[in-house]
């Protein structure tokens, strides 16, 4: 080794039947981790404490899984996009259906986990950050339904470009504080959310909204997203008698996709694809694709990659999407990207709106600008494959709340 | 015996507390800083902590963000902040320096690098508020042997089980996070302080220094004797983002000096 940069590098590549992070410390190899102000370090335990518990306890799964059936419409269908497929004249794809969910995305799974768990801790009180509004919109969701108080922060650059889902949330109740520090995004949308829980720590809970952040919530988040992947399994087994070749979904912090992939970790036929967004181009600078054009560093309670300047400073992002647009992603994906069991490519602006319309065209479903991103990988990738290779992808979230900014950006006033 | 140690071991003997000052190096531009540093030891501020200006400072109030926000508008890097160190040091060998700020700058310079040029530029301690002690071995391992204190912190929600663990490898002194909050809080409780002390007193005979909080001199006053040092920050880099550069030096004495005539009042 060099000079040391901090810590030391991930294991070599280990036998993924085994797959088993994180370790006790909550590290995936060198990423993870606990990074936060010593007056969390207790929540942080609490919160592990509880969660191992209620993980195994019968009666809160039980909860937790009626509440997903009859609340949220569990399970979501597996969806043979068959005319795409066919004018692709390459793969068959399906599309795991997470629009389908109540709010309109999968960040709801996570939110009404966390809510129960917050519930049993005895907090009154949730906190969550938001980007595109969706986790936003999710908590505030949850909160009405099991009488917690909320409030979400959002950067005031987000309060503009998601206007809807900023009303959304005030109609379930809660309360939204606009962010104006530092670039007035998601991170800072973030850092305001850590310094409230560490002010109010005793009677709070932090709903974070992605596998990111410290340990223990990006196995929480994970272990709460894998419904998704846990479903997609059995579907394919039921009706395809065989698991897909290929899975696909878009990177921001990396929930959707992590929720799929989790359950396919241990078999190494099937190949992982994770889409980050490219924005401008990853050679414009302009973008918020640390996987691919990051280095390892730490922000937000975590080790991972990051956007960073050769200072350290975290640098401003673009994504038209909102809800990608973050300078870090969570630790596992940093861990199955330098493991070499997932890979992560990016996804320009351009691209993404142009399989938003592909998409919504050819299938009659719009799907997130954030979820566009993974179509586009399929767009370029699927017709190069075989006609019996099988894609699943995560239609992680509906695009009702993106029809704006995409007339916005094509000059049509609505 | 280190410069940290000197100065709190001195002011003990003298019956006396340690002040402890804080300001963001570079704020609110680079030329502003020496003189600052040079204004607070004037002022009688036996440790001076340098903060390392970061993008996201998560566990800072609003004054120190502005700080921080109004020193990377200079692009005020970690090297910049180190250099500004070492002109102060090569004037004054009294006065404790210490770093403080957050892990990310320490990472992308390399933790060697780092320390080599932390100890080439007189830097007694480093406080890196996103640290804890379960992620510090190997940084801790590259300041030993350089006798740069690695400073942890205690808070009001540290366990005494933790508490114990931390202090074990504490060094230098002690951080108490006096309140539930981020920097800069109006809600410091001298009687909640003094109730968490209490226990801690009893594990560790390095000096504890109480911050977050504490504003004035009637905050210092009351907070002083339940530890052996106060640590005042927000209050300064308010000043700093108030006053013009030809200001600061005489206000931040001036301020520096009724901190010291405040705790010498409380003894």
């Amino acid at each position: 080794m060099t000079q040391a940069k901090g810590p030391p590098a991930s294991p070599g590549p280990q036998s993924w039947s085994q797959y088993n992070l994180p370790d006790a410390q909550g590290h995936f190899g060198q990423f993870g981790g606990r990074f936060v102000a010593e007056t969390l370090m207790h929540a942080l335990d609490e919160l592990e404490a509880v969660y191992r518990e209620r993980m195994a306890d019968e009666a809160f799964q039980a909860q937790f899984k009626e509440e997903l059936r009859s609340y949220v419409g569990r399970p979501t269908p597996l969806y043979h996009a068959e005319r795409l497929s066919t004018e692709l004249g390459g793969a068959q794809v399906y599309m795991k259906r997470e629009d389908l969910n109540h709010t309109g995305a999968h960040k709801v799974n996570s939110a009404l986990g966390q809510a129960l768990l917050a519930k049993h801790m005895g907090k009154r009180r949730i906190i969550a950050e938001t980007g595109a509004g969706q986790h936003g919109v999710a908590s505030a969701t949850v909160a009405a339904r099991l009488g917690l108080e909320c409030v979400v922060y959002m950067g005031e650059e987000d309060v503009r470009r998601q206007s809807p889902n900023v009303y959304r949330m005030k109609l379930l109740g809660a309360t939204v504080v606009p962010v104006t520090s530092g670039s007035r995004t998601l991170k800072d949308a973030m850092n305001e959310a850590m310094r409230d829980w560490v002010t109010n720590v005793d009677h709070t809970h932090y709903i974070i909204g992605t596998v990111a952040g410290p340990h223990p919530y990006p196995m929480i988040v994970r272990d709460f997203q894998s419904v998704i992947g846990e479903e997609t399994r059995a579907q394919c087994l039921d009706t395809l008698g065989r698991l897909p070749d290929t899975l696909v979904a878009c990177v921001g912090g990396g929930s959707n996709a992590l929720g799929l992939f989790y359950p396919f970790i241990r078999d190494e036929s099937v190949r992982l694809v994770g889409v980050e967004a490219g924005g401008y181009g990853i050679a414009s600078g302009q973008h918020a694709a640390p996987l691919s054009a990051g280095v390892p560093g730490v922000l937000h309670g975590n080790r991972t990659y990051l956007m960073e300047d050769e200072d350290g400073q975290i640098i401003a992002t673009h994504s038209v999407s909102a809800g990608l647009d973050y300078p870090g992603v969570g630790p596992e994906h940093a861990f199955l990207k330098d493991a070499q069991r997932a890979e992560y490519v990016a996804v320009t602006d351009d691209d993404a709106l142009a399989a938003f319309h592909h998409v919504t065209r050819k299938e009659g479903i719009i799907p997130a600008l954030e979820t566009s991103h993974a179509f586009a990988w399929i767009l370029e990738h699927a017709p190069k494959l075989p006609k019996d290779h099988v894609i699943v992808v995560n239609l992680s979230g509906r695009g009702d709340k993106d029809i704006f900014t995409i007339a916005e950006r094509e000059g049509i006033s609505l | 015996m280190s410069r940290l140690e000197t100065r709190f071991a001195a002011r003990k003997a003298a019956g006396q507390k340690a002040l402890v000052t804080y300001l963001v190096a570079g704020d609110p531009e680079p030329q502003a800083t020496l003189p600052a540093l040079r204004a607070l030891a004037a002022g009688g501020a036996d440790v001076i902590e340098l903060g390392v200006p970061f993008s996201d400072p998560e566990a800072e109030g609003p004054d120190i963000q502005a700080g921080c926000e109004r020193a990377l508008r200079h692009a005020v890097k970690l090297r910049d902040v180190l250099a500004m160190a070492k002109a102060f040091r090569q004037e004054d060998q009294d006065t404790a320096l210490v770093l403080m700020g957050y892990l990310n700058s320490v990472e992308r310079m390399g933790y060697e690098t780092f320390a080599e040029a932390a100890a080439e530029a007189g830097i007694d301690g480093l406080i890196l508020v996103n640290l804890p002690p379960e992620e510090a071995d190997a940084l801790q391992r590259c300041l030993a042997p350089r006798d740069i204190d690695l400073i942890f912190l205690l808070a009001p929600t540290t366990t005494e089980a933790r508490a114990r663990a931390i202090l074990e490898r504490a060094t230098g002194f002690v951080y108490y996070v006096s309140l539930k909050g981020t920097t800069g809080a109006g809600h410091i409780d001298a009687e909640d302080v003094a109730a968490r002390l209490a226990p801690l007193r009893t594990m560790t005979d390095l000096p504890i220094a109480i911050g977050f909080g504490i504003r004035d001199g009637d905050t210092a006053q009351r907070m002083a004797p339940l530890g052996d040092g106060v640590v005042v920050g927000s209050a300064i880099v308010r000043r700093m983002g108030s006053l013009s550069l030809e200001e600061q030096p005489a206000a931040l004495e001036a301020f520096a000096r009724s901190l010291r005539e405040a705790l010498d009042a409380s003894c």
